[in-house]
């Protein structure tokens, strides 16, 4: 694809792919800069830049700490191939927040009145959180196909919704038990569990079994796109509708499938912290991770590689929040650096794409100067 | 058109994150700083003290107008009155998960905090585990009976109590025979206050007419702090006939006095004696107050681990104990104080049972 035709959106989504040391260039930028502009803001609060940095780093490392940051990986990991499904296809799924919080509750629900044994009463409870993610996504999806509205309006309504209808399934007469204070879905048997794995050296923290859930949705992902006809049919139709139409393709139906994938992806989100460490779905449950994988699919450009080192930066970077704290920094920095390092990447891609557009340009016009006829690619400039 | 909306969409999103990690670090900047006399135990001054306090809050920390704020301010008199070596305070981030605050409670222990309390039923897991393995540490939990161990003391309110007094007066004062509540979230905490001041007002009157609402449903707790919606929720009520509105919405509840002010109603605040910490203008319309003590609890505690008495296990501040109680102040309730005292008496001896969840 030549990046001289490519919009903003091709360019941002990571539609549009950089050359040779360009390819480089773009996140060494982007480190950079989120770099300064974090350093500003340490400054202007007080903080040294580099000691702030080294106690991150120092409790970042350590293996305990290492375990934790695995563990949010694998949920934020989950959450941004939810929305990158979307993206690919040119769909803004804002509503995978609301779709894996009422996935997780009625999963977990189904989990907590059934006893099977190990292996069926995980798969089952898999199952329901992926059936109910698709189904709360396909509503947006209908509405899309059917009516023409827009999924960024449906989906967010259906992210109000979904809060609603949680809390009036996490009532005692409906779906909850109280315990104390809290209130919640019935405890997933041991059977429904899927235990941890002690598997980094010097702790005896362990890591979620199911980070190979995250492993394999990444894998599947990667092949769907990339070695699959319905891949090629979803990313020809996410570049230009039109075109995609003169080809053969059902539009509408690639809608449908995609944002259903993308809801059922969802519904895998709170799998993890679920049947790996609540084994409840209570008020605690974590939330707003649809949000946080929106961030991390456009900091990953919406590649499976380069969304897992996005969701692992993130992870780091909100598991070291806590010694901040310890040492009298303000915690929000996090969210400082968060949002910067999304901004920076965006620009820094958006900075060099632009620097290789004009590059191409020159380069033609100096070969029609001297004569040498351009290449094809050349005449659409 | 497509890529227009995504950029902007984009653009304007990206935006919003960075402002409000912008805001929120302005915003917490100063509270989160705490005053730490000597640092560390060697440091600290002959009389000083040596004990270093760990405080864990919930979501919101302090400067929520509510109980991380009580809690707070218990940590605050005790700082000056029992001569605390440090105290660190640590705050929740919204949405986080157990291990999240797991973490937060075993740097503390880990950096020699000792004792440690967590504000919130959410740390009930996580304080649970933690103690577990720091078993000379001593812990304390605000509003959680579920952790259990030698070294957890559990600081329990008898909410439905407190609210079943101010249900009380509010009947009694209100012309109209008709009330209402605002709720700040609806979780089983909340329901407590709801069910207490219903049983009250219907106590007095049994064909009373109470409205009732919430200003939002979890896992989205605004509804603790969010004035505008607190006000919309009450003018409704006030619109709709009622003449006196009580508040457990944290700090929404500043809308709920402001639509009481509008209405020429009255409003009874929540936790603290509001008739002396709201905002100056609407202090009259506050004829009472439920008292929550989470600041007494907090500093009887950190007292009971600097003279050696402590005791794990529940201690609960019921009306009986004087945790939870109404507030005189501005002399609103001065004319019907006798038959409120009456009904404290019936709680305190048992005869009335008070319910704590609404049916």
């Amino acid at each position: 694809m030549n990046s001289a035709e490519s919009t903003f959106t091709d360019r941002l989504l990571g539609r549009v792919r950089l050359s040779g040391l360009l390819s480089l260039a773009a996140p060494v930028l982007a480190v950079v800069f989120a770099g300064a502009v974090t350093s500003i803001v340490l400054l202007v609060s007080g903080d040294p830049p580099l000691e702030t940095l080294g106690v991150m780093i120092d409790y970042g490392t350590q293996p305990r700490s290492i375990g934790l940051m695995l563990n949010s990986a694998t949920t934020f990991y989950l959450a941004a191939i939810a929305v990158a499904i979307g993206f690919r296809m040119n769909l803004f799924n804002i509503g995978v927040d609301g779709q894996y919080r009422l996935a997780a509750l009625i999963a977990a629900a189904v989990g907590g009145a059934v006893v099977l044994p190990g292996p069926l009463h995980v798969a089952l409870i898999i199952f329901v959180a992926m059936l109910v993610g698709a189904g709360w996504a396909s509503i947006a999806a209908l509405l899309k196909v059917k009516r023409g509205v827009s999924e960024v309006i449906s989906t967010i309504m259906l992210n109000a919704i979904a809060t609603s209808l949680g809390s009036w399934l996490l009532n005692r007469e409906r779906l909850a038990v109280q315990v104390g204070n809290n209130i919640g879905t019935k405890p997933i048997p041991e059977s429904g569990q899927v235990p941890g794995m002690a598997i980094i050296p010097g702790t005896e923290y362990k890591v979620f079994g199911l980070i190979i859930l995250a492993v394999v949705v990444g894998v599947g992902y990667h092949v769907l796109l990339n070695r699959t006809r319905f891949g090629f049919d979803l990313r020809a139709t996410g570049r230009s509708e039109s075109a995609a139409v003169a080809s053969g393709v059902n539009v509408k139906k690639m809608v449908l499938i995609a944002m259903i994938m993308s809801g059922a992806a969802a519904g895998l989100i709170g799998m993890p912290q679920l049947l790996g460490a609540s084994y409840t779905y209570s008020l605690d449950f974590p939330t707003g991770l649809g949000f946080t994988g929106i961030a991390i699919a456009l900091l990953g450009r919406n590649h499976p590689v380069g969304i897992a080192f996005g969701a692992l930066l993130w992870a780091f970077l909100g598991t070291s929040s806590e010694i901040l704290q310890i040492h009298e920094i303000a915690p929000e920095i996090v969210q400082i650096m968060q949002g910067t390092i999304v901004l920076s990447v965006i620009i820094a891609y958006e900075l060099v794409h632009r620097y290789q557009i004009t590059a191409e340009q020159r380069r033609v016009s100096r070969e029609l100067a001297s004569g040498t006829p351009p290449r094809a690619e050349g005449a659409s400039v | 058109m497509l890529h227009n909306r995504f950029g902007r969409l984009a653009a304007s999103a990206l935006a919003g994150t960075m402002l409000m990690g912008a805001a929120a670090c302005g915003g917490s900047e100063e509270p989160t700083t705490t005053a730490s006399p000597g640092t560390g135990a060697t440091s600290a001054a002959p009389g000083g003290g040596t004990t270093k306090v760990g405080l864990a809050y919930d979501i919101g920390g302090r400067g929520d107008q509510s109980f991380n704020d009580a809690a707070a301010a218990g940590l605050d008199k005790a700082k000056t009155e029992l001569g605390l070596a440090e105290a660190k305070e640590l705050e929740a981030g919204s949405g986080e998960t157990e291990a999240a605050k797991e973490e937060r409670l075993r740097l503390l222990a880990q950096g020699g905090f000792n004792p440690i309390i967590a504000v919130g039923f959410a740390y009930s897991k996580p304080l649970a585990k933690v103690a577990a393995e720091f078993p000379d540490v001593k812990f304390a939990i605000v509003d959680d009976a579920e952790a259990k161990a030698a070294n957890i003391t559990n600081l329990l309110f008898a909410e439905h109590e407190g609210s079943f007094l101010v249900g009380a007066a509010a009947a009694l004062k209100s012309e109209k025979n008709h009330v209402g509540f605002v709720g700040g979230v609806r979780v089983p905490l909340i329901d407590k206050f709801e069910a207490g001041f219903e049983a009250g007002a219907k106590a007095v009157k049994p064909d009373i007419k109470i409205e009732s609402t919430y200003l939002s449903e979890p896992p989205e707790f605004s509804g603790f702090n969010d004035p505008a919606k607190g006000k919309t929720a009450a003018e409704g009520m006030f619109d709709a006939g009622a003449d006196v509105v009580y508040h457990a919405a944290g700090g929404s509840g500043g809308g709920v006095f402001e639509a009481a002010k509008a209405a020429n109603g009255k409003a009874i605040g929540v936790d603290s004696d509001q008739a002396k910490t709201a905002a100056e203008g609407v202090r009259d319309v506050i004829m009472t107050s439920m008292i929550k003590k989470v600041d007494v609890a907090v500093f009887d505690f950190l007292k009971s681990v600097s003279d050696g008495s402590v005791a794990s296990g529940p201690k609960v501040y019921d009306l009986k104990a004087g945790g939870v109680d109404y507030s005189t102040t501005g002399g609103q309730v001065d004319d019907i104080k006798t038959k409120l005292d009456e009904y404290k008496q019936k709680i305190v001896s048992g005869e009335i049972t008070v319910p704590d969840k609404t049916s």
